[in-house]
């Protein structure tokens, strides 16, 4: 069997694994699941305004994504990936609500909100890097404090400071006028600005990693940092860098949610595509090449699964199940085929 | 508040910390045998709502609890195999799982979103529950109140006083010493795996049967307790007792939090409720400083009584834990 | 117990590590097992340990073949091995050690353990602190409680795995005794090893070992060429002691103290010329890995003075050692000097210069072809370091160390290398002494290794250092004695 033949029926095994599980939860929840299935991709493939809707969610995802693969090179588990967002949606609004009343043309002000947005982020994992750094705090725990911090930040804000006239709610904060709004594609949600700001991202973390002298370091320090700091590699300076990357793009995320998507500051801003990232990284293998097209289709599962509730009387964290047994199946697959492997290649030398 | 109400609330705060008590002290016991089960927070929510839904719709309380226990190692004998049997990493696995098992407890708890089910009732302990102060505290409460305390003092009994008990320290420590001297090292992960996990499990029937009757889907208030469980493990050194110390320090915050509410109107009670993330925070900070690099050149730069006097707080505080935790072992 | 094993066969993926081995092995003897590093005498003797189990091939105990799954079952028919690096538990204390693998009860045994502790102690002379932690005790002590650990356990046949590496020659001493002891109570003793003299001196019989294969057994009175030529199949030397002229000074240490939770080093007054090979002597944590990290600026001395080439760079970090041209290359190959996942190229292009932001892949490749050429490196520019054999990926590290360095600072040079890639080093590195002027400062528990390449060896005692000592102006025996605390001052109490 050749190898290209091996790997493809990995993927189809992994694959029908997930769906599987993901049946029979369907039919314990005494759902269809063909019923489910159909409406996933009819909600998200069914129609020109559905695909636009995949890739308003697409580009938050694969923004969070790209971030996540740089620490990850590191060798480092940004878990704080959902603070950083956050923090990159109320930076943006800060910087809006500074300027939405001065003269500055709108464009300028979009520039700058979104510039503060990506810086916010990025302090937010430096935050979490220090302690990681120099606290030795694992950045898994560090990150996870800041991000439950981060969300009792946004409600504070919500009702407190920033709140709406009158009376705060969990609507959020009072939506920005209208020229500052990133434009959007005719009458779709879709921002084509703001895929252009996920695209040039993946590809800008993609050659990063794979071609260039800095790429190559942050992977040494990940493996093996001892190693790479006798190599002359200084070690703290570059798992700094890769926090502050990696919080730069998810600050960029919590920017185009306020900017082009929610044109205000709401609770939930990150919408858990922090979490999705990290589940993204882990089902390609932490390879950039494959960022792009599996968070597009995590962003679909996502949005095809808003029909369940209303067709099926469906909880619509279905989609979350569905993705999380996909990369738990492709690392248990995964895993059971090293396995086999490593088998066959001792028997095979016993047996010369 | 009256010397009597704050009893009371003590009280109350022993009763709340049980489900922490127990994921902490099972995550202890799994991560010992050099194990991380990170899927605690998902697990916890996924054994509260599956329990919960048992126990209304069979009308028992004892096999939702079952079932708690059974979604509990369940999941953690996933996360052994995955990385045991299957090389795989243990955080990339418990991490997945314990964002799947969220989803699935939201998924699969929608049809019994605040239904009325039963509750474990107190059970106050004749005569001793009499005794003034005491009595109220220790023995005037539910019987899974009464097993946390059980629970920590066999967890540490086992760990640091049987023969069971220091080979667990030793397939965590160092696995293929103890492989050599006859331990069936995978198999004792898989055991502790399960068994520390039954004991997160137990975590989730406490609370949607007793500590947080009910199941509320994502407004039930369990997000996140399994990472502060986790975070108290490290903070415990591994050491059940103080691991268990970590727990009540915890509920007593929660509560401080309640209590202060009134006081604060301006603070939205989510703000509170987060009180204890950054705590968390501080005190991994303060238990591992000293194991950094630059503490250490640092230090070699002060003068020799400072040098020591800070190396030994440094040392008090800080924690070392088992040298193989999270590294998988291969048996020939 | 007579031990005899028939047709052994173990591969390690690709690698057919015994080739068809049989033994017998009587009890009331002490049988040698000799062969160089990877020649399979671990490997052999952790099958008969039960730690692996055998692809092919029997093993019989008494003439009844038994089978050894796991080392539990070893233990249950009294056979134990003291590893190599003793496999204990460096956080427990000594009792808690002793009773780990105790095969009943609940509760544990600890004053049934704490007796025989003593009893066995007091039988064989050891000095073991049943409350002392393990972490603290030397390599020789470590020994004498697994040895006191399998008595305990009821062991017959007790496997010892190259024991006298970084043990005192007084602890060598007791360990021959004690071995002699074993034998003559009738119990089966193995002692694997690669000294000749160690066999010479102890062993009844010896079984010679060669890249898997049995080649030969012999009985005293021994032909030591005749061993020699088993062992490598080929007459190899180690070459003449090459002296080099010594140039200028590089590397000046003034008054120097170090200091971590258990061991405090003071007092080191050193100066190190171009050229010049220092050999750091002393037992396992002893203090030299303290002073060879500080003079890499990887550990901050407490008090005292560094100067290289003049300049200060005392409390300085090991990157700006680095760029003053010294190089720190440690022991733990895959652990801390390379990076597992990446390949040869990939090593090369971060040791070497970087020019631009992109990296250059193609002049990369050609670089790192001459280099694996140059350094006769088995391995292809794509493969993983892991993938390589101990002894390349030493010749990999010495390739990556650029030309011109001031001062190369080494933990265990050759550790775990077969013969020929041990040579192949020092060859390497005396070769930069002369030709670049390189100074050389390096620790092992080879003996022999410190006497023959060195020109002035430190030796330690527990934190204490001695004044330099020509190479030809000492001995064998006289290190021997040294490393074990003769000649020092009493150990003055350590502050905590």
């Amino acid at each position: 069997m050749t190898a290209r033949l091996n790997q493809m029926l990995y993927v189809l095994v992994a694959v029908l694994v997930a769906l599987l599980f993901t049946s029979l939860v369907l039919v314990l929840a005494g759902a269809s699941p063909v019923a489910a299935y159909w409406y996933i991709l009819k909600g998200s493939l069914g129609s020109w305004t559905k695909i636009t809707d995949v890739m308003v969610a697409w580009v938050p995802l694969l923004l969070a994504t790209a971030g996540l693969l740089v620490t990850f090179a590191a060798g480092l588990w940004n878990i704080g990936i959902e603070g950083q967002i956050v923090l990159g949606g109320i930076f943006t609004t800060w910087v809006l609500r500074l300027l939405q009343d001065s003269t500055m043309t709108p464009a300028l002000i979009i520039i700058l909100a979104i510039a503060a947005g990506a810086i916010g982020g990025a302090l937010w994992s430096a935050l979490a890097g220090l302690l990681k750094v120099y606290g030795g705090v694992n950045e898994i725990f560090g990150g996870l404090g800041l991000d439950f911090v981060a969300v009792a930040l946004t409600l504070w804000l919500i009702f407190g400071p920033w709140k709406r006239p009158g009376i705060g709610s969990m609507s959020g904060t009072e939506p920005f006028p209208e020229k500052l709004w990133l434009p959007t594609l005719g009458h779709t949600r879709l921002s084509l600005w703001a895929l252009l700001i996920g695209l040039v991202s993946a590809a800008v973390v993609y050659f990063l990693l794979s071609g260039t002298y800095f790429g190559l370091k942050l992977k040494a320090v990940g493996k093996n940092p001892r190693a790479a700091h006798l190599l002359g590699i200084p070690t703290t300076r570059y798992m700094m860098s890769a926090f502050l990357l990696s919080g730069l793009f998810a600050g960029l995320a919590g920017a185009v949610q306020v900017t082009a998507v929610y044109h205000r500051l709401i609770p939930a801003i990150s919408s858990g595509y922090g979490w999705l990232g990290l589940m993204v990284s882990m089902l390609i293998n932490f390879q950039p090449l494959w960022a792009a097209p599996v968070t597009f289709f995590f962003a679909l599962l996502n949005i095809g699964s808003i029909q369940l509730p209303i067709m099926l009387k469906l909880d619509s964290s279905l989609s979350g199940v569905l993705q999380g047994a996909l990369v738990l199946s492709f690392l248990l697959v995964g895993g059971a085929r090293q396995r086999h492997l490593a088998r066959r290649q001792v028997e095979e030398a016993s047996h010369e | 508040m009256s010397s009597h109400d704050i009893i009371i609330g003590l009280a109350g705060v022993l009763f709340a910390a049980a489900p922490v008590v127990f994921a902490t002290v099972g995550e202890t016991l799994t991560e010992r045998a050099g194990i991380i089960n990170l899927s605690v927070n998902g697990t916890i929510l996924l054994a509260a709502m599956a329990s919960f839904a048992v126990a209304v719709s069979m009308h028992s309380i004892w096999l939702g609890f079952a079932m708690g226990v059974l979604v509990g190692a369940a999941v953690a004998l996933l996360v052994a195999f995955s990385s045991i049997s299957l090389k795989q990493s243990q955080v990339a696995v418990g991490f997945v799982l314990t964002l799947m098992t969220r989803d699935l407890a939201y998924f699969l708890g929608n049809p019994y979103m605040g239904l009325q089910g039963p509750r474990v009732q107190s059970l106050p302990i004749p005569g001793l529950s009499k005794i003034p102060v005491i009595g109220v505290l220790f023995f005037n409460q539910d019987p899974l109140t009464y097993l946390s305390f059980i629970l920590i003092g066999v967890a540490w009994w086992w760990v640091f006083h049987t023969r069971p008990g220091l080979t667990l320290q030793a397939i965590g420590e160092r696995p293929e010493a103890a492989y050599a001297r006859g331990a069936p090292v995978n198999k004792l992960r898989y055991i502790y795996a399960a068994v520390g996990g039954a004991l997160v499990g137990l975590a989730g029937p406490t609370y949607s049967l007793s500590v947080k009757a009910g199941w509320k889907g994502t407004i039930s208030g369990l997000d996140g307790i399994g990472w502060i469980a986790l975070a108290l493990t490290i903070f415990g050194g591994w050491d059940p007792v103080r691991g268990a110390i970590g727990a009540y320090f915890f509920a007593l915050l929660q509560w401080l939090g309640l209590v202060l509410q009134p006081y604060l109107p301006n603070v939205p009670s989510q703000v509170l409720q987060v009180a204890p993330f950054p705590l968390m925070i501080l005190t991994l900070l303060l238990v591992n400083i000293g194991n950094a690099e630059w503490v250490d050149r640092t230090l070699a730069g002060l003068p020799p009584d400072a040098r020591r006097t800070i190396r030994k707080i440094l040392r008090w505080m800080q924690v070392v834990p088992p040298a193989s935790l999270g590294v998988p072992f291969e048996e020939e | 117990m007579d031990i005899e094993l028939r047709h052994i066969h173990k591969y390690f993926g690709p690698v057919h590590a015994n080739d068809d081995i049989s033994l017998t092995i009587p009890s009331g003897t002490i049988f040698g097992l000799l062969g160089e590093n990877g020649a399979g005498k671990s490997t052999l003797m952790k099958i008969l340990s039960g730690y692996y189990h055998p692809d092919a091939g029997e093993i019989l105990i008494d003439g009844k073949p038994v089978e050894l799954q796991f080392p539990a079952d070893a233990i249950r028919h009294g056979i134990g091995m003291l590893h190599q690096d003793p496999l204990d538990f460096p956080p427990l204390r000594v009792l808690d050690d002793f009773m780990v693998g105790y095969p009943k009860g609940l509760t544990l045994p600890r004053t049934e353990a704490r007796q025989a502790l003593r009893t066995i102690s007091e039988q064989f002379g050891f000095t073991l602190d049943p409350d002392a932690y393990v972490g603290s005790l030397t390599v020789g002590e470590r020994q004498q409680l697994e040895i006191a650990r399998l008595l305990w356990l009821g062991a017959q046949v007790l496997i010892f795995d190259e024991p006298t590496t970084g043990i005192s020659a007084q602890q060598k001493e007791n360990l021959f005794a004690a071995l002699h002891r074993l034998a003559k109570e009738g119990k089966t003793v193995i002692f694997v090893t690669h000294k000749l003299e160690e066999v010479n001196q102890l062993c009844d019989r010896v079984a010679v070992l060669r890249a898997g294969k049995l080649v030969g057994e012999m009985g005293p009175p021994y032909d030591l060429d005749g061993l020699v030529r088993m062992m490598f199949g080929k007459v190899v030397t180690k070459g003449e002691r090459m002296v080099t002229p010594l140039g200028k000074t590089v590397l000046q240490i003034k008054n120097l103290a170090l200091e971590d939770a258990r061991l405090r080093i003071e007092g080191v007054d050193l100066e190190v010329h171009e050229g010049e090979v220092i050999g750091l002597a002393g037992m396992e944590g002893s203090g030299q890995r303290h002073l060879l990290r500080a003079c890499a600026g990887l550990e901050r001395p407490v008090e005292g003075k560094i100067w290289l080439d003049g300049h200060d760079m005392t409390g300085k970090g090991y990157h700006d050692f680095l760029r003053r041209g010294v190089a720190y290359v440690p022991a733990a190959r895959l652990e801390e000097a390379l990076v597992p996942t990446l390949t040869l190229l990939e090593h090369f292009i971060l040791a070497g210069e970087q020019r631009g932001l992109v990296i250059d892949r193609q002049a990369a490749l050609e670089h790192t072809r001459e280099r694996i050429e140059t350094f006769n490196i088995r391995g292809l520019p794509h493969s993983t370091v892991e993938s390589l054999s101990g002894g390349n990926q030493q010749r990999a590290l010495l390739a990556l160390l650029r030309p011109g360095l001031r001062l190369i600072l080494m933990e265990h040079p050759t550790r775990g290398l077969d013969l020929e890639s041990a040579i192949w080093v020092w060859h390497n590195l005396k070769r930069r002494c002369r030709e670049e002027r390189t100074a050389i400062f390096f620790m092992s528990s080879d003996l022999e290794e410190i006497l023959h390449y060195s020109d002035r060896i430190l030796v330690f005692f527990s934190g204490q250092v001695s004044d330099p000592i020509p190479a030809t102006e000492t001995n064998i025996e006289e290190l021997g004695q040294l490393i074990g605390g003769r000649g020092f001052e009493p150990i003055a109490e350590v502050q905590p």
